[in-house]
């Protein structure tokens, strides 16, 4: 089952409602479905590209451009190591060798029961909490190699399931915008006018 | 509700009478709610932007010449100002794409503070007359998404955004937007790229400014998450109130984040322009010295793009020309510091193949050019490498980057500074970044390049046999 489940056809639909053309939708689009299924499918891929009337090549022209989003299954933990230079002064490349030994993986691949895939991972915007992961983007400062068998014990036990969802989860929470406040997003060949607040030129000939 | 400041939940120190602007909220461990904010002087920005009109309140944004926060430090008036007379509809897109190796300040304003950017979003949006705003949030940042879809559903709820914004004839909606994992993206003609679905590559320019032609076609402006989160401090105190911090050509403050070999790493909010990098390494209220007493060896002083500095350089005040000067830019206000055990060639690898990873793959300089400054770079560290491939890496730069480089000023070598900006033959700053990550290193510490490759072979032709 790779196509969206009614209710994410729902949200689906909300989402693509919110921009003014419908292409926009397609990144948050590849997120839900990569939520749903833990990854894009190509049958998922042919359900946006008829939900945001393009094609399917289009579809896959975008979403390969983009990291995050995987096309076969990984890890329901997706560990990314930080190897940028902030991290690297600080024991990154050591963590990573504990880690893939920890794992009994290499980075890149993902564990045989399924749990854990593991990725070096470029600049995570934490450079002062040095050297940091990424568990399903949720981050993890200061990691020494004991914090990261904690972790993964902890992952395998199900203790962190309340505070890291499975992967493809960006938000535990979304946007909702109350119909009677959604001002609206037009088509911008349908404006011609101004937005109602700003005071109309009046043109001096 | 507690006041701790926890080193868990706010990296950064921010006690102090430093004057504080945008993280003013961040002593409480509350500052994301809606009741936080608003106990705390929320949305009085937005009140006193609606009483003063939109023309005044764009004059005031204007007379505070806040320079854009990104990178490239615009003054955000002006971009303002660039939007052509009479088309509508217009749009507000908020970079918050931040993944400048270093950089830490966009995502600790939209995790520790989503109302405030909400407020400085409303308050660009009124000002210059943008019908929708989208905030484009980078992928990774989950805990940033979680905060601002909470924070814009009550304030939908509570009717700062949306129709009839506080009862006035001001409505706008406020998109959340998830990226996906792409650096480039960052760049704003390729952020409106990816805003339209597309693979985010960056625009051919002309022209030059998303303000005359962005997303789809119309006026747009690209404001970065710090540039609006400082518009409530200046619509509620008003722009002389905010150029009374800092100099004149850097007013207000600026977040900046100091990594690596320091003893106290963290996000601090600075006074612009007058604070050099000896008060940030060095100071007690800042990073407080290198660890372990060791030496300062070099610095980045704007994020991983930039050229880097050396201890010459540390009476440098945090100021764009300033830096520009002395052979390096100030970017995106992040500072990675390295002390003497650093391995040189090592550490420059780092960046490299950040930014040869990162090469979206529109400019073939870029493409090519980064991908090979990176397998030199790995040979060379590696113990394969030759002194020819010294040169090399040269030659491959000036295909990026032609004509003179920017670098600092070293006492040592007896080398003066070449300042900013360079010449580049591609349309983002990916590529240059790649080639100035290595030349920089390479200029100021070339001995310890030299001593990690062994002599080139010297080839000799096979003798023709005569006759």
């Amino acid at each position: 089952m790779s196509r969206l489940t009614d209710s994410n056809l729902a949200i689906a639909r909300e989402i693509i409602s919110r921009y003014p053309r419908k292409k926009s939708a397609l990144i948050p689009l590849l997120h839900l479905t990569q939520e749903q299924n833990g990854y894009v499918t190509d049958e998922a891929m042919r359900h946006l590209a008829e939900l945001l009337d393009i094609t399917p090549a289009e579809v896959i022209g975008t979403a390969t451009f983009y990291e995050m989003f995987k096309f076969e299954p990984v890890g329901t933990y997706v560990i990314n190591v930080c190897q940028t230079l902030s991290c690297a002064l600080l024991g990154a490349g050591n963590l990573m060798h504990h880690a893939e030994a920890k794992l009994g993986i290499k980075s890149g691949s993902t564990t045989e029961d399924g749990m854990f895939t593991l990725e070096a991972a470029e600049c995570q915007a934490a450079c002062t909490e040095a050297p940091t992961l990424q568990v399903n983007y949720r981050h993890r400062y200061r990691v020494t190699t004991d914090d990261f068998d904690q972790l993964v014990d902890d992952l395998r036990s199900g203790a962190l399931s309340g505070e890291i969802p499975p992967h493809g989860t960006l938000g535990r929470n979304r946007q909702h915008i109350p119909a009677d406040k959604f001002v609206g997003a037009p088509d911008p060949d349908d404006v011609t006018e101004g937005p109602a607040w700003i005071p109309v030129k009046v043109e001096s000939t | 509700m507690s006041t701790a400041i926890t080193r868990e939940y706010t990296p950064g120190f921010y006690e102090g009478d430093r004057p504080k602007i945008v993280t003013s909220r961040f002593e409480y461990e509350d500052s994301h709610t809606l009741e936080r904010f608003e106990a705390t002087g929320g949305y009085e920005g937005l009140k006193a932007a609606l009483a003063m009109g939109p023309e005044a309140m764009a004059g005031e944004v204007k007379a505070s010449t806040l320079l854009g926060r990104g990178g490239a430090g615009f003054p955000a008036g002006v971009k303002w100002g660039f939007t052509p007379q009479g088309v509508w509809p217009r749009y507000l897109v908020v970079n918050g794409d931040e993944s400048e190796p270093g950089t830490y300040k966009d995502r600790l304003l939209m995790e520790r503070d989503p109302h405030q950017l909400i407020e400085g979003c409303l308050i660009a949006c009124y000002a210059a007359g943008l019908s929708q705003c989208f905030l484009y949030v980078r992928g990774e940042m989950a805990l940033a998404h979680e905060r601002i879809a909470q924070a814009l559903n009550d304030a939908y709820a509570a009717g700062y955004v949306g129709k009839n914004i506080l009862g006035s004839d001001f409505g706008v909606d406020i998109v959340l937007h998830w990226g996906a994992g792409a650096y480039v993206v960052g760049e704003e003609t390729a952020l409106i790229e990816s805003l339209e679905g597309e693979r985010g590559m960056p625009r051919l320019k002309p022209p030059y400014f998303p303000a005359a032609v962005g997303l789809y076609g119309q006026p747009t402006i690209v404001n970065n998450v710090e540039t609006l989160a400082n518009l409530p401090f200046i619509a509620a105190n008003g722009s002389a109130a905010f150029t009374a911090i800092g100099t004149e050509t850097s007013p207000g403050t600026r977040m900046v984040a100091i990594s690596g070999h320091v003893k106290r790493p963290g996000v601090y909010e600075i006074v612009n322009g007058s604070t050099t990098f000896r008060d940030i390494i060095y100071g007690d209220e800042f990073c407080q010295g290198i660890r372990d007493g060791n030496e300062l060896k070099a610095f980045v002083p704007g994020g991983g793009s930039a050229p880097w500095f050396v201890a010459d350089q540390l009476d440098i005040p945090f100021e764009g020309k300033e830096a520009g000067a002395a052979g390096s830019m100030l970017g995106s206000g992040a500072v990675m510091v390295m002390d003497h055990t650093t391995d040189i060639p090592e550490a420059a690898l780092t960046l490299v193949r950040f930014y040869a990873h990162e090469s979206c793959g529109k400019c073939v300089p870029c493409r090519e050019g980064g991908t090979w400054l990176l397998r030199i770079v790995e040979r060379i560290c590696s113990g394969h490498g030759t002194d020819a491939d010294l040169d090399q890496l040269l030659e491959v730069g000036q295909s990026i980057c032609p004509g003179e480089m920017p670098h600092a000023a070293s006492e040592r070598l007896g080398l003066a500074a070449v300042p900013f900006p360079y010449k580049m033959t591609t349309i983002c700053f990916v590529g240059p970044s790649a080639y100035a990550s290595i030349h920089s290193p390479l200029t100021l510490f070339r001995d310890e390049f030299e001593a990690k490759v062994v002599p080139a072979p010297k080839r000799v032709s096979i003798p023709v046999a005569a006759g």
